[in-house]
């Protein structure tokens, strides 16, 4: 009996797998003998690339003016970005006071007080305004110790620091952030803190009393050169107060500056040079921050003002001048969705209009491998022609950004890899959805309408309504737009205060944002294959 | 002599057919409930709380669902006549009713009276959710937030263009279709024709081609008329966009009249 069973299923299992092989090469021919599918998926290309190339094509950046100077255009207005160790577009703009430390060694410093004054929002009650800004510090102004490969914006570094409103950080190559001990600073409650260099390895120490001392981090960098620049730094970057409403000025942002006091500053190793010099970093006219920067020495007291950021550029309101990211030329990704969604209803629905889909069901009676059978060749097909076009327009359009003065947001390959293939996968996904639909429906027109309604509408009422953003972001969570987080290159950063407002940052991370998707997907493809079966064609 | 009873005969016939159509009612109910609903849903999920001045147009906010319910309106016109091509209906009827414009006319007349029935259930709907919703999340006359109310200059422009602009919409949509005489690709046309501008405009590199392209776009331009607030600030005045909405109908049925006289069925 068992030698039965096992027989059969040797018997079987070839013969079905040739079967479903058979019913995977009939849907295949279908779908590349008809003509107007196949100009459809030309038509779908050419929408996403068009319609991309126009969104980075009409930048028309010009810049410079003012009396008795020319204005400039396109590659001329381009700012100078440094980049971070990691290929990163940074900001790098601080004071700072160094001295060089050769090889390994130790920096030590208590800092008694952080203050500051900002331009704009967040601002304490009672603020009184001092030419236009408030007193207050805001919430990621820094000042404490950094140990950095040399006073070239861009270059590796690792820093200890008190903040306006997180406590104490580690920081270290602009996108890491570590949390020390938390509480604002104030002459009552002063934080000492350390950095130790040993070799490739920089630790990080924070106390409230200079005898305790907690480790905070360790880490290990392989940019720093043999000797770095060490010392006290303070910097402030631009304030930001976000409105949780769209329309209008959503947000607000100016610049800020901040002020730290320090003192028991020590430098322990081998030390060539002499002396603290004070110099501001990074302060061009593409940085934000007020271009102020100065230290004041009294006996063992440091008071070092500056303004600027150290940290990771995002785009966003605020940028001293106009940035893209790269999938800013992906928009032609929702032209192309509508083409495809088209197509892969017909792919069921035009069987049901000519009453093929009888002839369909007699060649191949199992109707769950039907319906798997289309959904392999719909999603294979938009996989393929969609990797084509966004690849082509993210190249493409990236280089014509930079070529009209716009500049678009370095990322590395991965990102740029997973932000294209994701399109693609999303457009792929986006059919097989728009393809149960049909096979639920039954009306093309109805299955279209649905899709796009399904993945397109909660888009445009979290981008372009007056929705406030909490609606809008719970959209961008639970409905199947979610699936467009996989398209934003630039990450949030905790430690970097700006208006993260769809459409430039989604809720999600991009590969749950495309689960979401998915899984409505797999749940109308569900529903389809049991009303498949249970229906008659 | 006999223009009159022809075209009467016409927009008989015509309004039998849709009237009869399975999918007709629950369309038009699907243009209510889909309006209603996301208005209504976005007015639930707005609050104003006391502290802050919100930049918020309450006309506009609980006419949010038209974004939808325009989707429901165009799949009612792509029916009304891609459905005959689609059944080969079409030959019976131009048989029966030889003017062509004539069947046209019948059909658009048909498609936009109902539409504007359901549309006006909507919205009349959608502000009565607004003006029983919004007082309770913050928008009280105290904040500056009058009682949404048809009484009221704006909200009743707002209200009465959003109904034309929906009955505007299924024309587009009937030209659409009986210019591409196929229901998919004339959803698709349509669909791409309502979504594409406003989503184009959100990231346009440039601010110069955004206000363009919001100037131009059926639902951008169209959709100002809902503008309760800011009047100045808009791309373009309310009525205009309506205007550019109704020119974007008008060259569609004037295309999908072209195409019905002078190609065969």
């Amino acid at each position: 009996m068992t030698a039965g069973t096992v027989t059969r299923q040797r018997a079987d299992g070839p013969a079905r797998s040739a079967g479903f092989a058979r019913v995977l090469r009939a849907e295949w021919t279908k779908f590349r003998t008809v003509r107007g599918w196949v100009i459809g998926m030309v038509v779908a290309v050419l929408a996403m690339v068009l319609v991309g190339l126009f969104a980075a094509g009409s930048a028309n950046i010009a810049c410079g003016g003012g009396p008795g100077r020319p204005v400039k255009t396109g590659p001329a207005c381009l700012p100078y970005i440094p980049a971070g160790p990691g290929g990163e577009a940074v900001t790098d703009s601080f004071y700072f006071v160094h001295q060089p430390l050769a090889g390994s060694g130790t920096i030590t410093a208590r800092v008694t007080s952080l203050t500051g004054l900002h331009t704009s929002g967040n601002a304490p009650a009672g603020g009184d305004p001092l030419a236009g800004m408030h007193k207050g510090v805001v919430p990621w102004a820094k000042a404490g110790i950094i140990i950095k490969g040399s006073t070239r914006p861009g270059t590796a570094y690792a820093a200890m620091m008190v903040t306006g409103g997180h406590g104490v950080r580690m920081q270290y190559d602009y996108t890491h952030d570590i949390a020390g001990l938390p509480g604002q600073v104030s002459a009552a409650s002063p934080r000492w803190l350390r950095l130790t260099r040993s070799g490739d390895t920089v630790t990080g120490y924070d106390s409230a009393d200079g005898s305790h001392w907690t480790r905070v981090g360790t880490v290990t960098m392989g940019g720093l050169p043999s000797t770095v620049q060490a010392g006290p730094f303070t910097t402030s970057p631009l304030s930001t107060v976000t409105s949780p409403f769209f329309g209008g000025a959503s947000s607000q942002t100016g610049p800020s500056q901040a002020t730290g006091v320090f003192d028991h500053l020590s430098l322990t190793g081998r030390s060539p040079g002499g002396g603290w010099a004070g110099v501001s970093i990074g302060g061009g006219p593409d940085s934000p921050g007020t271009g102020i920067g100065a230290f004041h020495r009294a006996g063992g007291r440091y008071m070092v003002t500056g303004s600027g950021d150290i940290a990771p550029d995002v785009t966003g309101p605020g940028s001293a001048f106009p940035t893209a990211t790269i999938e800013d030329h992906l928009v032609g990704a929702f032209a192309g969705l509508i083409v495809v969604a088209v197509i892969a209803a017909m792919f069921i629905t035009g069987e049901y209009r000519r009453g093929l889909i009888r002839v369909t069901l007699a060649a191949s009676p199992r109707r769950g491998q039907l319906l798997a059978a289309k959904a392999i060749v719909i999603g294979s097909v938009t996989f393929v022609t969609g990797l084509a076009a966004s690849a082509f327009v993210v190249v493409l359009g990236t280089r014509l950004s930079r070529d009209q003065g716009l500049y678009v947001l370095p990322v590395s390959w991965l990102t740029e890899v997973r932000v294209v293939a994701g399109t693609a996968a999303l457009l792929a996904v986006a059919a097989i959805l728009a393809l149960a639909l049909g096979t639920m429906l039954r009306r093309s027109a109805a299955a279209v309408t649905a899709a796009v309604a399904a993945i397109v509408v909660p888009y445009i009422l979290g981008v372009a309504s007056v929705l406030p953003l909490g609606a809008a972001e719970w959209l961008l969570r639970i409905t199947p737009a979610a699936a467009f987080a996989i398209q934003q290159s630039i990450p949030q950063y905790p430690q970097v205060d700006t208006a993260y407002t769809p459409p430039a940052y989604f809720p999600l991370a991009p590969w749950a944002g495309l689960a979401v998707l998915c899984a409505w997907t797999a749940a109308a493809l569900a529903g389809a294959a049991v009303l498949l079966r249970r229906r008659d064609a | 002599m006999n223009r009159l009873p022809l075209q009467a005969a016409a927009l008989r016939a015509e309004w039998t057919k849709l009237r009869t159509m399975p999918g007709t009612f629950w369309l038009l109910a699907a243009v209510v409930a889909a309006t209603v609903g996301v208005s209504a849903a976005a007015a639930a999920a707005t609050r104003c709380p006391a502290r802050l001045t919100c930049p918020v147009d309450t006309g506009k906010l609980s006419l949010t669902g038209v974004q939808l319910g325009q989707a429901m309106a165009a799949i009612l016109a792509v029916l009304a006549i891609g459905g005959e091509y689609s059944s080969g209906m079409i030959r019976v009827t131009l048989a029966a009713m030889p003017c062509r414009v004539a069947v046209l006319a019948a059909k658009a007349a048909v498609v936009a009276g109902l539409t504007l029935a359901a549309g006006t259930v909507a919205v009349a709907g959608s502000v009565l959710a607004g003006a029983l919703v919004l007082p309770g999340h913050g928008f009280t006359p105290a904040h500056g937030f009058p009682v949404l109310s048809l009484a009221d200059g704006p909200v009743l422009r707002a209200a009465a263009g959003s109904v034309l602009y929906l009955s505007l919409i299924s024309l587009l949509a009937l030209g659409v279709a009986a210019a591409v005489r196929d229901t998919a690709v004339a959803i698709g046309t349509v669909l791409a024709l309502l979504y594409l501008f406003p989503i184009i405009a959100a990231v346009a590199a440039s601010s110069q081609w955004q206000r363009h392209l919001q100037q131009l776009g059926p639902t951008t331009a169209g959709l100002e008329i809902q503008a309760t607030r800011n009047l100045h600030g808009l791309p373009i005045s309310p009525w205009a966009g309506l205007g550019v909405l109704a020119v974007w109908a008008a060259a569609a049925v004037l295309a999908g009249g072209l195409q019905l006289r002078f190609r065969d069925a």
